[in-house]
């Protein structure tokens, strides 16, 4: 065994290296079923992060990962970039709803899609999930949610705001304090 | 096929909160992380992919495109990417980003330090791993510069590497620093890795990697969490 690279953080100039524009637009315009996934990130005081990194990975609308060990042919790339605006620490990605991926318990997962956090201040990366608002049923029996205390799961559910089209779902990350956002080890 | 990799060791990395670096002190959270049993969405990830559609483009010292060299230091940066196993990782991307010989990035919010920018040099890279896990960049050795964290704040000199490797749980964000620079004792950002593995940020001068009469050669060898491969191909085992 080696010890693995220690973590360290993205500073306050990664963008001029990691993702640009567009790379939060994970399918294009003229899909029909996009869904747009928009929030704030706050830090402890509820300021909001003017310089995070959110990477988002999913399956596709069918459940199936782009991955060696799941679907490598798939055509839907299921990986997105986004950064915090500077003046308002809001990010927005253009995607599709995933279908249920399975779990190793035999269940199925209720459609989510996994976000990694990074930014200046943050010496690691954190893992966090969001679920949708509009998938209450299949929301009850995820095993993943039904670890989480019932008093913080609410921080995990992007709710449905409005009837625009496309359909908008917001997320906003908590990164620490009141409402904090639940972050996962794994 | 899921592959379940171990947990973290949170002592092989820094803590969340440490207020030497101030601005970590209201970006940790306060709860504890909320631990579950890896799925198909940990041990899946867009590396793979991401790597596919990603264009290799390795030389700083020219990609600025404007057909001049960039000024500084000419070094050869080189490494191994593995898993916890020793295993090389092969096609994967790595992403680097660096202030020029200067100490200044081209960014605009590197606005405060009174330091020159080269027209000739951007301080951005990308390569893919090689079928052993061995990647390899030509850049400038980067200036340190101040910062406000405390006074007589200094950089260490650095380069950002950012990798995805073959899982969601294999992201990697990292800094490399360079032998015997007397800021990194003083750098919270490098103290913060616990003192047993503060060394594994540190990249080597080899002389084995020196070209003759043109750069100076470091490698710096990185080691993603989990277990890499696919059945069927293993690598050099």
């Amino acid at each position: 065994m080696r010890g693995p690279t220690p973590s360290q953080t993205v500073g306050p100039f990664f963008s001029m290296a990691l993702g640009g524009a567009g790379d939060e637009k994970i399918t294009p315009d003229d899909d029909p079923d996009r869904i747009v996934i928009e929030g704030i990130v706050f830090d402890g005081d509820r300021r909001h992060v003017e310089d995070a990194l959110l990477e988002l990975w999913q399956a596709d609308r069918t459940g199936r990962y782009r991955h060696p060990d799941d679907w490598p042919g798939s055509g839907f790339a299921g990986f997105g970039r986004a950064h915090t605006d500077f003046a308002s620490g809001r990010y927005s990605f253009q995607t599709v709803k995933p279908g249920p991926v399975p779990h190793p318990g035999g269940d199925e997962q209720a459609p989510h899609v996994s976000l990694i956090i990074q930014a200046r201040g943050m010496l690691n990366p954190l893992f966090t999930r969001v679920y949708f608002a509009d998938e209450t049923p299949a929301n009850g029996r995820d095993v993943v949610l039904g670890l989480v205390p019932v008093d913080r799961r609410h921080t995990l559910i992007a709710e449905l705001i409005g009837a625009a089209v496309p359909p908008q779902y917001h997320f906003d990350v908590r990164l620490q304090g009141e409402g904090e956002t639940v972050f996962f080890d794994f | 096929m899921l592959r379940p990799y171990g947990p973290v060791v949170r002592d092989d990395h820094p803590p969340f909160s440490y207020p030497d670096y101030r601005a970590t002190v209201k970006r940790a959270p306060r709860s504890d992380l909320v631990s579950i049993l890896q799925t198909l969405s940990e041990t899946t990830g867009p590396g793979p992919g991401w790597s596919e559609v990603s264009e290799e483009d390795s030389d700083l010292t020219s990609n600025a495109g404007t057909g001049a060299a960039a000024i500084g230091e000419r070094i050869i940066v080189t490494g191994r990417v593995s898993d916890e196993m020793g295993r090389g990782i092969p096609r994967t991307l790595i992403e680097i980003w660096q202030a020029n010989a200067a100490g200044r990035y081209v960014h605009w919010r590197d606005t405060e330090f009174d330091a020159p920018l080269d027209p000739n040099f951007l301080g951005v890279g990308r390569c893919i791993t090689d079928e052993q896990g061995d990647y390899r960049f030509v850049t400038i050795k980067p200036g340190a510069y101040p910062w406000r964290n405390h006074f007589n704040a200094w950089r260490p000199a650095h380069i950002h590497f950012s990798l995805m490797g073959p899982s969601l749980g294999s992201r990697l964000v990292s800094q490399m620093y360079f032998p015997d620079d007397p800021l990194l004792d003083h750098d919270p950002i490098y103290t913060s890795v616990p003192a047993h593995a503060r060394e594994r940020l540190l990249a080597r001068y080899d002389r084995a990697v020196t070209e003759e009469a043109w750069a100076l050669g470091y490698r710096w060898d990185i080691v993603l969490r989990g277990s890499a491969a696919t059945p069927g191909e293993d690598g050099e085992g």
